[in-house]
């Protein structure tokens, strides 16, 4: 047997879903024997039988994902409770393993797959969908690139209608439910933030014994995720600030993106006097920059 | 050895891993400490705090990169954006020589996120050497490999473990990290004396040494970093530098991390053996 044969069946072996008493299979999905892909490729000793040496791996598999994915999203977590989360994230995680070399981007294709797996969040199905792009744009946020910032001289010397580019850092949002302040809720009592390095997992991540806050009402919210002396904080947006964030993201220029938003319940001197506010803001906070 | 072309002809002392626990202490109390090895993928980042906070360290320490993820054993070619990332983060720390695990880990694109044995053939010595040859062209820095702690073993193995680990790096020209703990630990899944591992394996080659502490199970024994480093391993240790000479150390406790004082002073006990065994 060579080695693309045997990593191709141990590797089979070892994604293989665990029983519900975290032990591994005795079939694979398919209906295959696990016990006998296991003696097919690994040896037995005076101690295991070629099936415990494998389920070593299975069962380490698991927890180490399972982990990382609880990690990530405790939010959510927390909105459908412990079990439901595992049942949602284990199917995830069959239907997109991780093709990335750090578990960073483990969640990245969740947002997208909830969407067509609604069943795992049928109870706050909404709140949910709004918290997993939350803590998706929460990830994103605290490692994505910083670019040069414009400076005064910079915004100084732009024409009469600039396209202003986004720090790749900055995530808007539009959301049903105020997820942020659910997700800083939970987030307290978080226990310490941790770092990848281990081999070897012995055991799931403790279950939260702590008090879930009260799930929030609904309430459109609209939401910039960004990052500050290397934090990662929430800032509420009006409507129209959001709007124009979002058509200057998508490569508006700044009258085009002005343009975009409705703004009949306001004066003209209203509204030029909110935008300049607005500007003086995001650019003191550094959301511009010179190449996006 | 002591310096040699598999670390970068230098002389690094005792080391420990960089944890997010410690962050804050080194960064204000700014602790005398040989070097720190950093695992490479938790910096391969765009920005944000982790790059930061290296940058911090970078001013103060020397430190070297260790990967979890290249899996020099897999079959499928090397992931070019991987590689790509690393080479930007090499530049960034300088380090001195660069360390993956002797394993396998990804097929077809998917990861596994462990570090998963591999058997011991000719063919796999072949092909991952390969690997191993093509990654230093890239990224231009001397590569180490290390051995894992595994629990299991092939069918098709046609050598020993310390005979692989001899094969691969004398294909691929490459030094070796010898992490003690996890020979200890493999020992006592597989049932070979440890003393001949350390023995044979080719000391030239020695760039750097691991030491940890595992968990012992009622049939095995888990490489799970803690647990202080036990007895047997520092045996094992004694005689690695014994055969080597005084090289590069590093502890690594990952996690239940207590406090970086502990941490710094589990590590610096190799400084004892090293006296009592090269006198250094």
């Amino acid at each position: 047997m060579d080695l693309d044969h045997i990593q191709h069946r141990m590797f089979d072996a070892v994604r293989q879903p665990l029983t519900a008493t975290e032990r591994m299979r005795q079939r694979t999905r398919d209906g295959r024997s696990l016990r006998g892909i296991a003696e097919e490729i690994i040896k037995p000793n005076d101690r295991l039988t070629s099936f415990e040496r494998l389920e070593i791996y299975n069962r380490q598999y698991w927890f180490r994902i399972l982990s990382a994915l609880s990690e990530d999203f405790p939010g959510l977590r927390a909105i459908i409770g412990e079990r439901p989360f595992e049942k949602l994230a284990i199917a995830y995680l069959l239907d997109c393993p991780s093709q990335s070399f750090t578990l960073r981007n483990l969640g990245s294709r969740l947002p997208l797959w909830l969407l067509s797996h609604r069943e795992y969040i049928a109870k706050s199905e909404r709140l949910a969908l709004d918290m997993v792009r939350l803590e998706w744009a929460q990830i994103e946020a605290f490692d994505e690139a910083a670019n040069p910032r414009l400076s005064q001289e910079d915004l100084a010397g732009l024409g009469p209608d600039p396209r202003f580019h986004l720090q790749p850092y900055v995530r808007l949002l539009e959301l049903s439910y105020p997820a942020d302040d659910f997700l800083i809720a939970v987030q307290r009592t978080k226990e310490e933030e941790i770092d990848i390095v281990s081999n070897a997992v012995t055991e799931r991540t403790t279950r939260s014994r702590a008090k879930r806050p009260p799930l929030p009402k609904p309430e459109k919210i609209f939401l910039a995720v960004h990052r500050a002396d290397y934090s990662v904080y929430f800032k509420r947006l009006d409507h129209e600030a959001f709007a124009i964030l979002c058509a200057l993201r998508d490569g508006k220029s700044l009258s085009e993106a002005v343009d975009s938003v409705d703004w009949s319940n306001r004066s003209v001197e209203e509204s030029s006097a909110e935008v300049q506010q607005w500007f003086a803001y995001w650019s003191a906070q550094g959301w511009f920059c010179k190449n996006a | 050895m002591p310096a040699n072309r598999f670390n970068g002809f230098t002389q690094y002392g005792v080391g420990i891993g960089l944890r997010i626990p410690h962050y804050n202490h080194i960064l204000e109390k700014k602790p005398v400490v040989d070097w720190f090895e950093i695992i490479s993928e938790n910096f391969m980042v765009d920005g944000g705090r982790p790059l930061h906070v290296l940058d911090q360290i970078l001013e103060q320490y020397r430190v070297v990169q260790h990967g979890v993820s290249m899996y020099f054993g897999s079959v499928e070619r090397l992931n070019r954006e991987h590689l790509k990332r690393l080479k930007a983060l090499v530049k960034r720390t300088k380090t001195p020589w660069l360390s993956d695990h002797l394993c396998w880990g990804s097929v077809d694109g998917t990861y596994s996120h462990d570090l998963l044995p591999m058997p011991y053939t000719f063919e796999a010595a072949a092909k991952t050497a390969q690997k191993i040859r093509a990654a230093r062209d890239f990224l231009e820095v001397p590569i180490v490999v290390e051995n894992v702690s595994s629990y299991a073993e092939f069918h098709t193995s046609e050598m020993s473990e310390w005979e692989f680990l001899t094969e691969v790096v004398e294909r691929a020209d490459c030094g070796i990290l010898l992490d003690v703990n996890n020979i200890y630990v493999s020992s006592r899944n597989h049932g070979f004396d440890p003393l001949d591992y350390v023995n044979h394996v080719p000391h030239e080659r020695v760039a750097q040494i691991h030491i940890a502490g595992h968990s012992k199970f009622e049939k095995y024994i888990l490489d799970t970093h803690d647990h202080p480093v036990i007895d047997p391993v520092w045996a094992l240790y004694a005689r690695a530098i014994e055969l080597t000479g005084p090289t590069a150390t590093l502890l690594e406790w990952d996690d239940h991390i207590p406090s970086f004082d502990e941490v710094h002073g589990e590590a610096l006990k190799a400084n004892r053996y090293v006296a009592e065994k090269v006198g250094a």
